[in-house]
């Protein structure tokens, strides 16, 4: 028992992940973490995506399941779990079972490698981008299967367009990866990393966020990436695989139940692991605003506040529309859960600002804050703009983003090798 | 220093995965289910390349066959009509051919692993124990490293001949260029 003790707490003083020290009982508990949360995180997407697009439209959403419908997300979870779950008489029995699982596991692979911190990922691998990259292609497959085995028209059109799409955008996706990996190699001993730490920490020595770099070059590759990123996870405009008007529900449309809710967990977490490749890659991962400019333990300290002040930010807009909420004896229990809600808020804002926590929160917090402006783009996306058409999309994919990748990749490499390749021009020159 | 992963355990998990997704993927008689085993039988592969402490060589081994080529099979094979695949004859009649080709490799990959030459084996007889947190880099450094680079020729010339496939490809699928 003593050993055990021992043995948890010598991860305690160390500056690595759980999965480079080795310890298995760290490692557990972040996966565990990481798990519990990404599962929140989606929840909370689901009611966060039905409300913002509802007043986008001018709606007023789900209000009736808990105050402002925040309970709704529970409800329809009880929902599904308590769904028949049907399997086609003509299906192809196993590969339906096993296609959710495929895509499921894919989508939540990835978290192994993502940097929440400096010391808050799972583990870091020497290949981090490559094996997200990797495995989260692996998820086609499912959704091939899926729209295979289910043996009907609409699952079998929308797998095709599934997997069209996926192939074809992951080619310009690689490509935008790259020139962020010709990018950290811009230091003393001209080796560049794969490591999901080591590209956020190339960042913080190179003191600038790879979409500054090389003005407008990585900013051309973050648009690269975020036009393909929306592509990779099926969402509109490029929902193709899933369009209602024409579809059904696309690859899924004979999934009902529990099947159909793990499609809908892994579509949501694949859109929190694309967005936070982008989060690594361009805007710096856990970094806070201007680490090196604002630098120094006066401004670390200001900055530690944020994460509190934003959840007791939150906590007052509940208390504010607690105040509003209509007096009627009838909605008396609503009024009070929001105000519980708010309460849970405040504490919860109150904790981040005590000193050990703060100090350990807060590169989680700023990690996420992106993450999440990322998800808001997703749904303003969908109020947004309409559905391409499949040629066009096509065309978007290999002839404009394609070609753009490959010239950025280029550019990008002589913009890195410029001060060499002048030298070498001069010598030419002086030769002649 | 913590022990290493690459216990047996994992290699004889990893290699009967993929000795049982090759049986698979020549005894099913549907397409798609030979073409799921195969996938199976590659990233059982690409674990076998994690115990031999290349995880640049997994990582690519996924995102290439599992993810991409593996993905296009599937693409072909779903629009082929099961009722009239599963009619057709799965083997052809050229297992003595096919005995004797089998036969004779498997007898040259015996025959190479007992041959000594000098009084040692042609394998290394310990375990390569790399470090594999340089993998990446050390590739690049085999390919592209002015002094230590010695199959650049090599990959250049297998990239040439990936370009001419694809021509070749473009060239017969398009009747107008």
């Amino acid at each position: 028992m003593h050993e055990f003790i021992l043995y948890i707490q010598s991860y305690l003083d160390s500056d690595r992940t759980p999965g480079g020290a080795g310890n298995i009982f760290w490692a557990t508990v972040y996966i565990l973490l990481v798990f519990g949360g990404l599962s929140v995180a989606v929840i909370a997407m689901n009611w966060l995506e039905r409300k913002i697009l509802a007043h986008m439209q001018v709606r007023l959403g789900p209000m009736r399941v808990g105050p402002h419908g925040l309970l709704q997300p529970i409800a329809d979870a009880i929902k599904l779990l308590l769904k028949e779950d049907i399997i086609p008489a003509e299906a192809d029995a196993f590969v339906f079972w096993i296609a959710p699982f495929i895509v499921v596991l894919a989508a939540f692979t990835v978290f192994v490698v993502v940097p929440f911190g400096p010391t808050h990922a799972i583990t870091d691998m020497n290949i981090g981008i490559l094996f997200m990259l990797g495995v989260s292609s692996l998820s086609v497959l499912g959704v091939v299967m899926a729209g295979w085995a289910s043996n009907s028209h609409y699952p079998l059109i929308g797998a095709l367009r599934s997997s069209a799409q996926m192939v074809s955008y992951e080619v310009a996706m690689g490509l935008a990866v790259l020139s962020v990996i010709l990018m950290t190699s811009l230091n003393a001993q001209s080796t560049g990393t794969l490591s999901m730490i080591g590209i956020v920490q190339a960042q913080l020595a190179q003191g600038e966020w790879f979409i500054f770099k090389f003005f407008p070059l990585g900013l051309i590759g973050f648009f690269i990436f975020a036009i393909a990123m929306v592509a990779e996870t099926n969402r509109a405009p490029f929902d193709l695989p899933e369009a209602e008007s024409e579809l059904t529900a696309g690859f899924h449309t004979e999934y009902s139940g529990f099947r159909w809710s793990l499609f809908f967990l892994a579509e949501y977490s694949a859109m929190i692991a694309v967005s936070s490749i982008a989060v690594t890659l361009w805007l710096g991962g856990w970094l806070r605003p201007f680490p090196n400019w604002l630098s120094g333990p006066t401004w670390d300290s200001i900055f530690s506040f944020v994460p509190g002040i934003t959840f007791l930010l939150f906590a007052a807009i509940c208390f504010f529309n607690t105040a509003r909420m209509p007096k009627h004896p009838l909605f008396k229990i609503q009024t009070m859960g929001l105000a519980g809600f708010g309460v849970v808020l405040g504490l919860i804002g109150l904790a981040l600002f005590l000193e050990p926590v703060r100090v350990r929160v807060n590169d989680i917090f700023w990690f996420a804050a992106k993450v999440a402006g990322f998800m808001y783009l997703y749904i303003w996306y969908r109020g947004t703009f309409p559905r391409y058409r499949f040629d066009q999309l096509m065309k978007v994919g290999w002839k404009v983003l394609l070609p753009t990748g490959l010239a950025l990749l280029i550019l990008t490499a002589i913009m890195g090798m410029r001060t060499e390749l002048w030298a070498q021009l001069q010598e030419v020159w002086h030769g002649l | 220093m913590n022990p290493p992963v690459a216990t047996p355990f994992f290699f004889y998990l990893l290699a009967g995965t993929m000795v049982i997704g090759g049986i698979l993927v020549i005894t099913r008689k549907n397409a798609v289910h030979s073409a799921l085993a195969l996938i199976t039988a590659l990233l059982a592969q690409a674990g076998l390349y994690l115990m031999l402490y290349a995880p640049f060589v997994a990582g690519v081994q996924i995102i290439l066959y599992a993810g991409g080529i593996m993905v296009l099979f599937l693409f072909v094979i779903m629009l082929i009509s099961i009722e009239r695949a599963e009619k057709e004859r799965q083997f052809n009649k050229q297992w003595l051919v096919g005995i004797i080709a089998a036969a004779a490799l498997g007898g040259l990959f015996i025959a190479v692993y007992t041959t000594t030459t000098k009084g040692k084996a042609l394998f290394p007889e310990g375990r390569m124990t790399y470090g594999e947190s340089q993998n990446t880099q050390q590739i690049a450094a085999l390919l592209f490293d002015r002094h230590a680079g010695q199959y650049m020729f090599a990959f250049e010339i297998a990239s040439l001949l990936l370009l001419v496939a694809i021509i070749g490809a473009v060239v017969m699928a398009k009747k107008r260029i």
